[in-house]
């Protein structure tokens, strides 16, 4: 290990509150601003970073201007099944291309790598449609079909699978286990960590998403929160307050998550990008 | 005997079907059908007949597209220096281990994990004309700057975000690189008298060029096919006369809606395929010739 000097370490510590500052402080400025009662002048020069009289009065407005509640479970239900889908999908089918023997397997792997290429966006109009056809548009169903088991996923799982040594489900083989009791009882366990990858990038990617909920709801009922908010602005543009604390909604839950598990997070930014 | 071969042959598939199944259905067949309809006259009611080439005619003579082929091209050149440079220094600052410092790789991660939606709202309300970013220009006696009333400020103000949003992300993919470098070469640097500078463009930036790549790759992609940042900045018409539209903004505002074009919007969607695959492949091609270089 490297001395550093007294004079560096200042140096880094300098440049650590800056970006710090600039990373963060957005956020705590919009955490500011919703907490900043309606009689507080928000426009002021300097600006204000404490707000004079904190009061949760805006957070109780913004719920009655649009069901930013209701938003919010909806979003949660969406988040929630594109956890449990993504998990056993990705998992069953990454076990079945690291693990089992069959025809057809190199094909299969094939047909998730062309999946990880094809970019969401180009073809989010023919999603659309689709969607039309089955009569599913406006429904939260239609928010999750499409990314219910990603691609990146499974190749993810494959790859934790592949990792493991054959030895540990050859005790299970010798004692008559089929493919499924072998999945389940043994490979599974072992995957635990990128288990956890999965879940909270699902849990992330449908928590955050807009492109796709915003083009197949239309019914403000149904809107997830980031549609939800997105209205909010058009709408309700003139009080920033209310659109801080719709804000502030939206990400606290991801936060705590992301200060929780954040081991897992940092985690699956290496695995999907290398092997992405 | 039979009856556990048939089980074999049988339960890969099994394993595979949910998996598979959804990524055929909801990836590559709704590619297939963009591929098919970019060639024909397909409306959101009507799948439409065969135009051959028309779309793409029509396209080259489309005002509103050139605009937002030129805004997602600039997205690129803009935005990918500064993704490939700025959290490389970054990931310099936070790796090494002073007390305190994993506070600061984790705060710095914030904006990734939060919605583009959400972090989109925070700037427009710092960006505003009376918000925290004037505020602070006045105090110091300038502005204010309508960073979201010009066309120009406002794309510029949106591929700051963009950089912004995407420090952190690509801060830990750097830190994985550098944990991989050897120390002694820094060292060894060192005790040759090279200064900080000096070592960063001999030693940090060999050592992490493949992996610069990557980014350069992964973030060429990502900023051609923006979307969020610009819409929510922007509005959905795209600025003051539609002139901050980015094509995937187009192929949204042409392609969704009762009275969607289908047909023309697929255009634009096999445009945005073809250029994020080129781009990929430049960029992996640029990094293995400077490799060999």
């Amino acid at each position: 290990m490297s001395r550093i000097t007294p004079w560096e370490k200042a140096v880094r510590y300098v440049l650590l509150l800056a970006v710090l500052a600039l990373t963060v402080g957005p956020f705590l400025w919009q955490l500011s601003t919703s907490l900043k009662s309606t009689t507080e002048d928000i426009y002021t020069s300097p600006p204000r970073f404490l707000p004079a009289h904190p009061t949760g009065h805006n957070y109780a407005e913004v719920a009655k201007i649009v069901p930013v509640w209701d938003y919010a479970l909806n979003s949660l239900k969406v988040a929630a099944a594109n956890v449990l889908t993504n998990l056993a999908g990705a998992s069953m089918a990454g076990y079945a291309l690291a693990r089992l023997r069959f025809r057809g397997r190199r094909a299969a792997g094939l047909a998730f790598v062309a999946a990880v290429l094809v970019p969401l966006e180009s073809i989010v109009v023919a999603q659309f449609t689709m969607m039309r056809d089955l009569e599913l548009n406006n429904t939260l169903v239609a928010v999750v079909l499409p990314g219910a088991v990603g691609a990146l996923n499974v190749l993810l799982m494959r790859n934790a699978f592949a990792a493991l040594p054959y030895e540990t489900e050859e005790a299970a083989v010798i004692d008559g286990a089929n493919a499924w009791q072998r999945f389940v009882r043994v490979a599974l366990p072992s995957v635990k960590g990128t288990l956890a990858v999965v879940a909270i990038f699902s849990f992330m990617g449908a928590w955050d998403d807009f492109l796709w909920p915003l083009i197949v709801l239309s019914d403000p009922d149904r809107f997830t929160l980031t549609v939800g908010l997105n209205y909010l602005h058009g709408t309700f543009q003139q009080d920033p307050r209310l659109v801080a604390a719709g804000t502030v909604i939206a990400v606290a839950p991801l936060v705590v998550m992301f200060v929780c598990l954040q081991r897992y997070f940092f985690r699956g930014v290496g695995e999907g990008a290398v092997k992405g | 005997m039979k009856r556990v071969r048939m089980h074999r042959a049988v339960s890969p598939w099994l394993f595979l079907l949910p998996g598979l199944g959804t990524v055929a259905a909801f990836n590559l067949y709704p590619f297939l059908t963009t591929f098919h309809k970019a060639f024909t006259d397909a409306r959101t009611l009507t799948p439409g007949s065969w135009v051959g080439l028309r779309n793409f005619r029509e396209l080259l003579e489309d005002e509103q597209f050139w605009v937002a082929l030129r805004n997602s091209g600039l997205y690129v050149v803009l935005v990918v220096p500064f993704t490939v440079l700025l959290p490389l220094l970054l990931a310099l600052l936070v790796q090494k281990r002073i007390p305190g410092v994993t506070f600061f790789r984790s705060a710095f991660y914030t904006p990734v994990v939060a919605s583009v939606v959400v972090v989109a709202l925070i700037w427009e309300w710092m960006l505003d004309d009376r918000g925290l970013v004037n505020a602070v220009l006045r105090f110091l006696g300038a502005g204010p700057v309508s960073f979201l009333g010009d066309e120009w400020l406002l794309l510029f103000s949106a591929m700051a975000l963009t950089v912004w949003k995407g420090l952190g992300y690509y801060m830990i993919i750097y830190l994985a690189a550098l944990a991989n470098v050897p120390r002694e070469l820094h060292e060894a640097a060192a005790v040759d008298g090279a200064g900080a500078l000096r070592r960063f463009t001999a030693v940090t930036v060999p050592a992490v060029r493949s992996t610069m790549v990557l980014v350069g790759a992964l973030s060429s992609v990502a900023a051609f096919k923006v979307f969020s940042e610009v819409y929510l900045l922007a509005g959905p018409t795209g600025g003051p006369a539609g002139q901050d539209t980015t094509l995937v903004m187009l192929l949204q505002r042409t392609g969704t809606g009762l009275g969607g074009r289908v047909g023309y919007s697929s255009a634009i969607s096999l445009i945005v395929f073809a250029v994020a695959l080129l781009l990929m492949l430049l960029v992996l091609r640029a990094g293995r010739r400077n490799g060999q270089g």
